[in-house]
């Protein structure tokens, strides 16, 4: 109703998940990841508007809204894979463990931030090369057979796969080849796993089985996840983030957000009446 | 039927007729040329042919062993020019280079591709053959290899851009570096295709003769250095071709029949190693 009354953002929560509107108590979680008044351009255009918010440890944060509201691009500055793209620029300050991940070596951070894409995209290479690739290019010392099983259990994938990890990964499922492809990014052991709206080019069985495996994940690593469904953000999500045309909108508990938006936007929005 | 359903009945029976025709035109001009070639040279082909040096004017026998070995050779300098200079020159343009720098070095690569072969030969015998003062297997290698890079790096480049952005990012977040991605994940998705183009251009320059005439030159015995003149099979069809021998004829035949073979082979194991194991899905 008078939504356009409103601030342009209605909380600013750092460093914990607690603000203005969420009055609950979240308690003082430790925080793995901080994000403090980004501003995110492609080119002119303006696509994030000072965005704050704080990314628990060991938790499952999950960033919603409508198609074009910025999650995708806010997710990939996690992990400066937006600066594969031509003319992006970012102002503001993001860190991992209290240091700038801008200051950072990019490859060094993108092995302790891995990101998982929308559309499964494994190798054209044997299921057992695509998990150890992480571990080869980053010439760990692990031994790297021992490192592949491990990851391929936690991936939830080991069983279908332990007798073929030979074949080529194309010869997967669809479902599977994500599961792989979560594996991949497991083996060099990140501290955050950055997933792409995961399960949107997989049926629902597909989606249920990686949707049981990310919560399961919460113990390996802090996981941020990007879902243009809402259903899948209440089930598996402990923190969520409402995000529209670049601003955040809400960032609370997944339960609160759910039951009692602060916001009337989000509120429309969880009803279905957008988006 | 009315007449108009007539008419375009008719006219559609005339356009399936031609199409029809004209394909089997295609079709019927390379069988011919094949049979054409395995009637005459099959005849004079022999194992001498590939072990004898040619045998003077009047002397029946000898065979084309020194055009043979001095083809490999120019194919094989042509290689190490064209391969290298292609394929990096593409990975540049695919990978790294800005819209405007790729369009200019495209075109300069296609116009490349458009220069008459004599006309690089014209550039090979005065760049090498002047001022060395003499032909030599080096300037035939280099004419050849020069049209070898603008094939290699524009089909190269096709199949590097058809490799999914989605592999390389998935590579890039695993922490590998710009070079790396290209290294570990862009090439060996692209690598069929990129041997295919290879091969094609390698085929395509095998049976170049324009610019050996003034580059290679030619040479009626072995030429065992990189810097002599040295015999070639086209240019060894082209001589024999046009003298008064009867026996020369067959002999340039026989020439022929080895080159069209070479290059048949040559597109056969292209087209095996395309069809080879799974292709990366197209995004």
């Amino acid at each position: 109703m008078h939504a356009s009354a409103r601030p342009a953002v209605s909380i600013n929560i750092t460093p914990t998940p607690t603000g203005s509107i969420n009055r609950e108590p979240a308690g003082a979680l430790p925080m793995r990841m901080n994000i403090n008044k980004v501003n995110f351009y492609y080119g002119a255009k303006q696509v994030l508007f000072d965005i704050s918010m704080g990314v628990a440890t060991s938790q499952l944060t999950a960033l919603i809204g409508p198609s074009g509201c910025g999650k995708s691009t806010l997710l990939r500055t996690m992990n400066r894979m937006h600066e594969t793209v031509r003319n992006a620029r970012l102002d503001g300050e993001i860190l991992l463990d209290g240091q700038s991940i801008l200051a950072q070596d990019v490859t060094q951070l993108r092995r302790r931030v891995g990101m998982v894409f929308q559309r499964p995209n494994p190798f054209p290479k044997s299921i057992f090369e695509n998990v150890a690739y992480g571990l080869r290019i980053n010439g760990s010392k692990l031994p790297i057979g021992e490192a592949v099983e491990k990851s391929l259990r936690h991936a939830a994938l080991w069983d279908e796969v332990k007798d073929h990890l030979q074949k080529s990964a194309y010869e997967l499922s669809g479902g599977q080849q994500q599961r792989l492809c979560i594996a991949r990014a497991l083996a060099v052991e990140p501290e955050v796993l950055l997933l792409d709206e995961p399960c949107s080019a997989l049926d629902p069985i597909s989606t249920a089985k990686i949707e049981e495996l990310l919560v399961r994940l919460k113990d390996l690593c802090t996981i941020v996840i990007v879902t243009h469904n809402m259903q899948q953000a209440a089930r598996v999500s402990d923190f969520t983030a409402f995000l529209l045309t670049g601003q955040l909108i809400e960032f609370r508990t997944t339960p609160q957000l759910f039951t009692t938006p602060g916001d009337p936007r989000t509120e429309a929005y969880i009803t279905g009446r957008f988006g | 039927m009315s007449p108009r359903l007539r008419w375009r009945k008719f006219v559609s029976g005339f356009m399936l007729t031609m199409t029809g025709v004209c394909a089997a035109v295609a079709v019927f001009v390379l069988f011919f040329i094949l049979g054409y070639l395995v009637y005459h040279g099959g005849r004079s082909i022999n194992w001498s042919f590939f072990t004898k040096l040619p045998k003077p004017v009047g002397e029946p026998g000898g065979g084309m062993a020194n055009a043979i070995v001095g083809s490999a050779k120019l194919l094989l300098l042509a290689s190490l020019l064209g391969v290298p200079v292609g394929f990096f020159g593409a990975i540049y343009l695919a990978e790294f280079s800005t819209s405007r720098v790729a369009f200019v070095v495209r075109y300069a690569a296609d116009l490349l591709n458009g220069v008459p072969s004599i006309v690089i030969g014209i550039f090979a015998y005065s760049l090498v053959v002047l001022p060395f003062k003499h032909f030599s297997t080096l300037a035939g290698g280099f004419a050849l290899g020069l049209m070898m890079i603008p094939i290699t790096l524009r089909s190269t480049e096709e199949f590097l851009l058809a490799v999914p952005r989605t592999l390389r990012e998935g590579a890039m977040a695993l922490g590998a570096s710009r070079w790396k991605t290209i290294a570990t994940v862009v090439v060996p998705a692209a690598y069929r295709g990129i041997l295919t183009a290879v091969l094609l251009a390698f085929a395509r320059v095998a049976g170049e003769t324009a610019p050996l005439l003034f580059t290679a030159f030619g040479n009626r015995f072995w030429s065992p250095n990189w810097n002599q003149p040295t015999a070639s099979l086209p240019v060894m069809i082209f001589t024999y071709a046009i003298a008064p021998y009867e026996d020369w004829h067959r002999q340039a035949w026989a020439a022929g029949l080895v080159l069209l073979g070479l290059i048949l082979v040559i597109n056969i194991v292209a087209r095996a190693i395309l069809a080879r194991g799974v292709a990366v899905p197209r995004s």
